[in-house]
């Protein structure tokens, strides 16, 4: 096997505040290689927005390595699309320039993305909606925009912290379908962090479930299923991963939240 | 489509009583004035009120006009120094601002100062600044620029400071050098609250002005003031209350026409959408 492109090795992280040390997470050790797609699952304050925030080079860890790519991370990573828990809009610029910000901040050629700009708006239901401010778009809407631009520019990572989890079930199911379309065409290195079960069954190739406070890992599920998955024909053994993962939960003090 | 062109036919009934609706609504405001002149009229006429002591809105609005070559000459010399003052204060807190947001070395050191400035009264500062300065206009524009300075400091700084941490994630994750982080994230995030500061500053800068033209000047709105009141010209100091009056609305709704044109995507610039009889 090769060398995995994301790799975390004991990787711990300590938040030091006014109220003494807070450990968000020890003991990591995952592999993700190139064009694999991972779902995190794990109980709220569990760390799972640290490992993120580590992996794309935002927040330190305090121990243990993180290679990208081969390389240590020590500084924000910028080949990179970050989809953030909450959908992160410049009111000031409509939907194709949100999408577009990602081009402009990186010197990148406006006419050859531009195009791309428009074809991701539109695999993802926004075509029409290109000249429309955030503050006229639905919560899922705003989430989309946040996934085209986090992918416009080629990364060769997408890193995504519960993109969904604002939103309501038939909103999340319909965007998920959308990030697995974009993803079987791009085949981008993901990591996806969410609260749902199926979500994370019907997405990844492979599940890392964490146990509560302090995050450790619990279990790494592969996920061994045809893809494009669809959700009005799941098979049988999509529902016996989600009792699996369900009990992983139930054995460790968590209720699923799903 | 047909329940499209059906929702748009009953769009077109409603719209005339709706455009109705509309123009009430931006009289309203007027509406109480209006009353508080005509109480004022009636019971000046009533009482027979001497116009030395409190003239009607009417003999006011009569001086008003056949004084307005006069008011214009002094008005002018007061929106003079206000805008020069104001326009000042724009330039230096501006500045001060992102140093002070840049820094936090430097708040320390500028903050404590800065606030002891505010506290001091201006009204008190300004005979000073005539000692200084003389009658000529820069006490006024002094005057002027230390009221209109603090609230777009703050404002500002509060601005500066309002972009969250997933803003600046998101920032650093695009590879975004300091200056572009400034001035395609953080400064368009802190224009409303710099303009929620030069508004204020809008509506202190008059009275500043007003404040440095009481302590000694020769002409202006703040020395017409003064003149009108020791010969107890009354109607034409109310005349001259109204120029002042004007000149601070005229302002304000200036700086807030900037606001509507550098920051429409902001909430209180949103296309209303109609909201029926609430
Ligand atoms: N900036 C911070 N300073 C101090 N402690 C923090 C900070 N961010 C997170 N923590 C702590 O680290 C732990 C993990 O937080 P994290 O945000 O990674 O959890 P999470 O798994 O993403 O939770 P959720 O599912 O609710 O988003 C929590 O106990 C939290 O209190
Ligand atoms: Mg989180």
């Amino acid at each position: 096997m090769s060398e995995p492109f994301i790799r975390l090795t004991n990787v711990g992280k300590v938040y030091q505040t006014k109220t003494g040390p807070t450990e968000a997470c020890s003991d990591i050790n995952l592999d993700i290689q190139k064009s694999e797609f991972v779902a995190i699952v794990g109980p709220s304050g569990c760390g799972k927005t640290t490992i993120l925030k580590m992996v794309a080079g935002l927040a330190p860890y305090t121990a243990g390595t993180i290679t990208v790519g081969g390389k240590r991370v020590d500084r924000p990573q910028t080949d990179v699309g970050i989809v953030f828990q909450e959908a992160i809009m410049l009111d000031w610029r409509d939907v194709l320039e949100n999408v577009m910000l990602q081009i402009d901040i990186r010197h990148m050629d406006r006419a050859t993305y531009e195009p791309v700009a428009r074809g991701l708006l539109k695999a993802t239901g926004l075509e029409g909606f290109e000249k429309k401010k955030p503050y006229e778009l639905s919560g899922g809407m705003r989430q989309r925009v946040s996934i085209c631009r986090a992918l416009v520019h080629g990364p060769t990572m997408l890193l995504m912290d519960e993109p969904f989890g604002a939103l309501d079930a038939l909103t999340r199911e319909q965007i998920s379908m959308d990030i697995q379309r974009v993803w079987m065409e791009s085949r981008k290195t993901a990591l996806h962090i969410t609260h749902s079960i199926p979500e994370a069954v019907l997405l990844a190739d492979r599940v890392v479930v964490m146990g509560p406070r302090p995050g450790r890992i619990v279990e790494i599920i592969d996920i061994d299923l045809p893809r494009p998955r669809r959700l009005d024909r799941l098979p049988e053994r999509f529902h016996e991963y989600s009792t699996r993962i369900r009990n992983i939960f139930k054995s460790n003090g968590v209720l699923a939240m799903d | 489509m047909s329940f499209a062109s059906d929702t748009a036919k009953l769009g077109t009934e409603t719209a005339a009583t709706a455009a109705g609706l509309g123009v009430l609504r931006k009289l309203m405001p007027l509406a109480g004035i209006v009353a508080f002149l005509l109480v004022w009229q009636v019971f000046v006429v009533v009482w027979k009120m001497p116009p030395y002591l409190l003239p009607s809105p009417v003999a006011i609005a009569s001086t008003f006009v056949t004084e307005l070559p006069d008011l214009l000459r002094h008005g002018w010399v007061t929106v003079y120094e206000m805008i020069a003052g104001y326009t000042l204060a724009v330039c230096v807190a501006i500045p001060l601002a992102i140093a002070i947001t840049s820094s936090a070395r430097f708040n320390e050191f500028v903050m404590p100062t800065m606030l002891f400035f505010q506290i001091v009264p201006k009204v008190a500062i300004a005979p000073l600044f005539l000692v200084w300065f003389g009658v000529g206009p820069t006490p006024k524009i002094l005057v002027a620029f230390l009221i209109s300075f603090f609230p777009i400091v703050i404002d500002a700084a509060v601005g500066l400071r309002s972009m969250s941490t997933e803003m600046a994630d998101l920032a650093r994750s695009m590879g975004a050098t300091r200056l572009q982080v400034f001035a395609r994230f953080r400064l368009p995030t802190s224009l409303p609250y710099l303009f929620s500061g030069l508004k204020v500053a809008a509506t202190l800068a008059i009275a500043g002005t007003v404040v440095g033209e009481f302590v000694g000047a020769d002409k202006g709105l703040g020395y017409l003031l003064l003149v009108t009141n020791s010969n107890m010209q009354t109607s034409l100091m109310f005349a001259t209350i109204v120029a002042l009056t004007i000149i601070g609305l005229v302002f304000y709704y200036s700086v807030e026409l900037v606001e509507g044109l550098l920051i429409p995507w902001h909430v209180t610039h949103r296309a209303r959408e109609e909201s029926g009889t609430m």
